[in-house]
């Protein structure tokens, strides 16, 4: 199947794919720290198991960003 | 090394004192050297001590970013009242490889501004390098 990934076109094997298994692959370290949006939804992070992810689908993931002094 | 337009450092300076002492918070976009600039961010957390991106608000910023071929290559976010280094907790939370984290100090009379990238190669161990930034202009 044929993943956009944050803008990029990516063949990914199967028919579908869970999110959780999707950042694993893409060698995500950190996926506690990762907000996902699919097809323009943000995900909660207890959905990321449950969700699956399949041809023409559009992913965009990034690091939560936060800090203090 | 990044270089950064003047332009852009005034903007997230001016940022930083339109906020404190609350801390402001941003990114910056360019290539993977020169920025070209500075887009301000939402501190969801309002706070003195800490600083939080919305999630929303990023998605928006990296495709903003994207749609005019720049990709978003600088953290910034301000220390009103203390200096321009990383603190345990910007450490705990910056895990991003990729992002530079800039840091603007309001603590002094004349603000100050430091870089560094952060790698986290396995748990425990974290990598600090200092990025020297050269203000364009």
């Amino acid at each position: 199947m044929e993943i956009t990934i944050n803008g990029d076109k990516a063949t990914v094997d199967g028919v579908k794919i869970s999110v959780s298994d999707l950042l694993k692959a893409r060698n995500v370290d950190m996926p506690d720290m990762v907000s996902v949006e699919v097809n323009g939804t943000i995900l909660e992070r207890s959905e990321f198991d449950s969700t699956q992810v399949g041809d023409g689908d559009e992913v965009e993931f990034l690091y939560f960003m936060g800090g203090g002094r | 090394m990044i270089r950064v337009p003047k332009t852009v450092v005034d903007e997230l300076i001016a940022h930083a004192r339109s906020l404190a002492p609350v801390e402001s918070c941003g990114y910056i976009a360019g290539s993977s050297t020169q920025m070209t600039r500075y887009i301000v961010m939402t501190n969801v957390d309002n706070s003195p001590d800490h600083f939080s991106f919305d999630p929303k608000e990023q998605f928006q910023a990296v495709k903003s970013a994207r749609s005019t071929g720049e990709t978003l290559q600088v953290v910034v976010h301000s220390h009103p009242v203390t200096p321009a280094r990383l603190s345990a907790e910007d450490i705990r939370l910056f895990n991003d490889p990729q992002m530079i984290y800039l840091i603007v100090s309001l603590k002094d009379t004349i603000p100050t501004t430091n870089a560094f990238r952060v790698f986290k190669p396995e748990p425990g161990v974290v990598d600090i390098q200092p990025v020297v930034i050269q203000v364009m202009g």
